[in-house]
């Protein structure tokens, strides 16, 4: 996983309340076996026309829009289906960050994996930041380390957890790190009960 | 005398490895499929790891596979390489996999507690975001993403922050023909699609108690349209007697040493939840949704609601939105929606009494001539139970088609698409935009509903055709 560092960049601001990961990517794109090439399916069904167009009326598809790196979101974002795919078609598009009043919990783990930003915000703030980001020019800036985000008029500050704080910053690798408890790991299943349920030998 | 605990606060208790926040917890049942597996696995392989514990892993395909000729092989080459990724996977590390053509192959969340893998107290992950159903058993289950199902296969333990408790207290009696999924609907109508998030849900009360274990898992399942990141249900007689000798269930002495562990896991008279909503089953109704999230739904004696009845700016744009995309007027009677396809199945509401349910309101009867209607039975064990019980006669002789186990039309990942347009009266989870196909509309119900919408080509309310069934 890339580090995450600051983030300075233009936004496209999704105003829609529980969007699911199935807007974010649907079913059709999850077959491959890979972790990439799933950029130019994000929001497919709403960027698309039937007949498999790039809908000119979807905000990720206005020329002024592309190079943005902050998504800008309602609540609830990332909601339903556990497909990591989700957060990587985000990224894979260009986005660094979501900024929504709340995520999803399964979405917003993953995203902690990935290095997908997810920055949960009072909702008033992320209603200032929705509408500043209708000028597809203006800018926001995200800081992690110090937990601020700060665009023209506002400077607030989000709460984030501790531990994927540290993954984000640094770019560890989760299992290595996993790996130093290795000898707790160890007694813990020397001490099962032996009557929990087992699939092979 | 130790302070009282909920059932969640002993199962996560007995899990701790690293005691921290966020905690690293001890898995013992690792849950697998060929979707969200191939990337984890590739992973692992490239950094030259190893799986741990290929022990407590149990792989099985169900989101892309075919329902029909199975014996053709699958036609689309994407799902084939995903499903040939698996088998590779679990050949190269001993992991045992339930494969296309293996009698206990099916829905995940159905075959793990059908085989008897799924018991109370366990921890269970799955890249499955469904996997809150094992709750049903008192288990602590909940979905992970990909790179979590690579630590998982890694280190078969899992990081966790630590979440809240929240207890659904439901009393009263489920009313004729009201179903398990009607009582789940009517609580994500009333918590909302976020009410459960950072929360793990126990379903407490006498309604509750009264469930089967198949009714109790519909109800876990859709823990996660509400939210939550796990459903449980305390163990009880019903649990154990479901367990006792299924395949992978204890045996002998230590049958009866699991029993007793199992019997001191519900949650303590006087321990506290973070929150508690109630909520009364007398009163509830048939519901079906009209909109594009599980929350958006109404009785079947209701009408589409109108925008203007939502306070909240946004939930009311949502609900301009579900209209339009659901081509719904507000004010029509529920019972007025025709409906041109049915799907029976998924790890809702795909199980042997769900089956049942539906083919009581089936027999006799005939598919409206407009309508296409399919059983896809949860798993293959299911089917054979089904076929044996002489339910699948019923169903054909109706005109229903009778498929091979698999999640099928509730995602669509397989050929069983419903076409752009159309609706569809569904038993699975998810009434998303496209979710049953780009442009597919639809709307969630019990199996009894769908069945009588299958006969009558619209909703009726079933309550009034069971009572004279």
């Amino acid at each position: 996983m890339k580090p995450v560092t600051l983030i300075t960049g233009t936004m496209v601001p999704l105003d829609r309340a529980d969007v699911d990961t199935d807007q974010i990517i649907p079913q059709q794109f999850l077959k491959r076996i890979e972790r990439d090439g799933y950029g130019e399916f994000l929001f497919y069904n709403w960027a698309h026309t039937d007949d498999g167009q790039p809908s000119s009326d979807f905000i990720i598809n206005h020329p002024a829009r592309q190079g943005a790196k902050v998504l800008v979101a309602g609540p609830n974002f990332g909601c339903g289906s556990s497909r990591e795919h989700a957060p990587w078609a985000i990224q894979q598009w260009g986005f660094e960050a979501v900024i929504t009043p709340s995520a999803a919990d399964i979405f917003r783990n993953n995203a902690s994996f990935t290095g997908l930003l997810i920055v949960e915000m009072a909702a008033d703030a992320v209603a200032r930041l929705m509408d500043l980001a209708t000028d597809p020019s203006a800018v926001v800036t995200i800081d992690l380390e110090t937990q601020m985000v700060t665009a023209e008029g506002i400077e607030e500050h989000f709460g984030f957890d501790a531990t994927a704080k540290e993954r984000l910053l640094s770019g560890l690798d989760g299992i290595g790190v996993t790996l130093i408890h290795d000898d707790v790991i160890g007694s813990h299943e020397a001490n099962r009960a032996p009557w929990l349920p087992t699939a092979v030998g | 005398m130790s302070t009282p605990r909920t059932l969640f606060e002993k199962v996560w208790g007995n899990h701790v490895v690293v005691d921290a926040d966020p905690a690293l917890l001890y898995v013992d049942l690792h849950l697998v499929h060929e979707v969200t597996s191939p990337q984890a696995f590739a992973g692992l392989n490239a950094s030259g790891r190893n799986v741990r514990r290929p022990d407590l892993t149990v792989a099985t395909v169900d989101h892309g596979i075919p329902t029909t000729n199975r014996s053709l092989g699958i036609r689309d080459p994407l799902s084939k390489k995903q499903v040939d990724a698996l088998v590779q996977n679990c050949k190269e590390h001993g992991i045992t996999l339930f494969g296309l053509d293996d009698p206990r192959q099916g829905i995940v969340h159905v075959v793990g507690p059908e085989q008897g893998l799924t018991q109370p107290g366990l921890l269970v992950v799955c890249g499955d975001s469904h996997t809150s159903t094992h709750g049903a058993f008192g288990a602590l289950a909940f979905g992970i993403g990909t790179t979590e199902v690579e630590h998982v296969l890694a280190t078969q333990t899992i990081w966790q922050a630590r979440p809240q408790t929240m207890a659904v207290e439901v009393e009263g009696s489920l009313p004729w023909g009201v179903a398990a999924k009607d009582l789940i609907l009517g609580i994500i109508a009333k918590i909302g699609v976020s009410g459960g998030t950072r929360h793990v849900i126990e379903y407490r009360g006498q309604t509750i108690s009264d469930l089967s274990m198949e009714q109790r898992m519909t109800i876990c399942n859709m823990s996660i349209e509400g939210g939550a990141r796990a459903g449980m249900i305390a163990p009880d007689e019903t649990t154990i007697r479901y367990v006792e000798g299924r395949p992978f269930a204890p045996k002998g002495k230590q049958w009866d040493a699991a029993v007793e562990a199992w019997q001191g896991l519900a949650t303590d008279p006087g321990a506290k939840f973070d929150r508690v909503e109630t909520l009364n089953a007398n009163d509830l109704v048939p519901h079906v949704s009209w909109g594009v999230n599980p929350a958006q739904t109404v009785p079947v004696t209701g009408h589409v609601p109108s925008p203007d009845s939502y306070a909240d700016p946004q939930q009311r744009d949502a609900a301009v939105r579900a209209l339009e995309y659901m081509a719904l007027r507000p004010g029509t009677a529920i019972a007025d929606i025709e409906i041109a396809h049915v799907f029976l199945g998924s790890c809702t509401n795909g199980r042997i009494e769900d089956l049942r349910a539906a083919a009581k309101v089936v027999e006799g009867r005939k598919v409206d001539s407009r309508v296409t209607a399919v059983v896809v039975p949860g798993s293959m064990q299911v089917k054979a139970q089904a076929e044996a019980e002489g339910l699948s006669e019923i169903f054909e002789r109706a005109g229903f088609s009778w498929r091979d186990a698999g999640c099928s039309s509730c995602l669509a990942m397989n050929p069983d698409v419903i076409p752009a347009g159309e609706r569809c009266a569904s038993t699975s989870n998810r009434n998303y935009e496209g979710r049953q196909g780009r442009g597919a509309r639809t709307h969630l119900v019990s199996p009894a509903m769908a069945a009588a919408a299958a006969i009558s080509g619209h909703f009726v309310d079933v309550r009034e055709w069971e009572s004279s069934v």
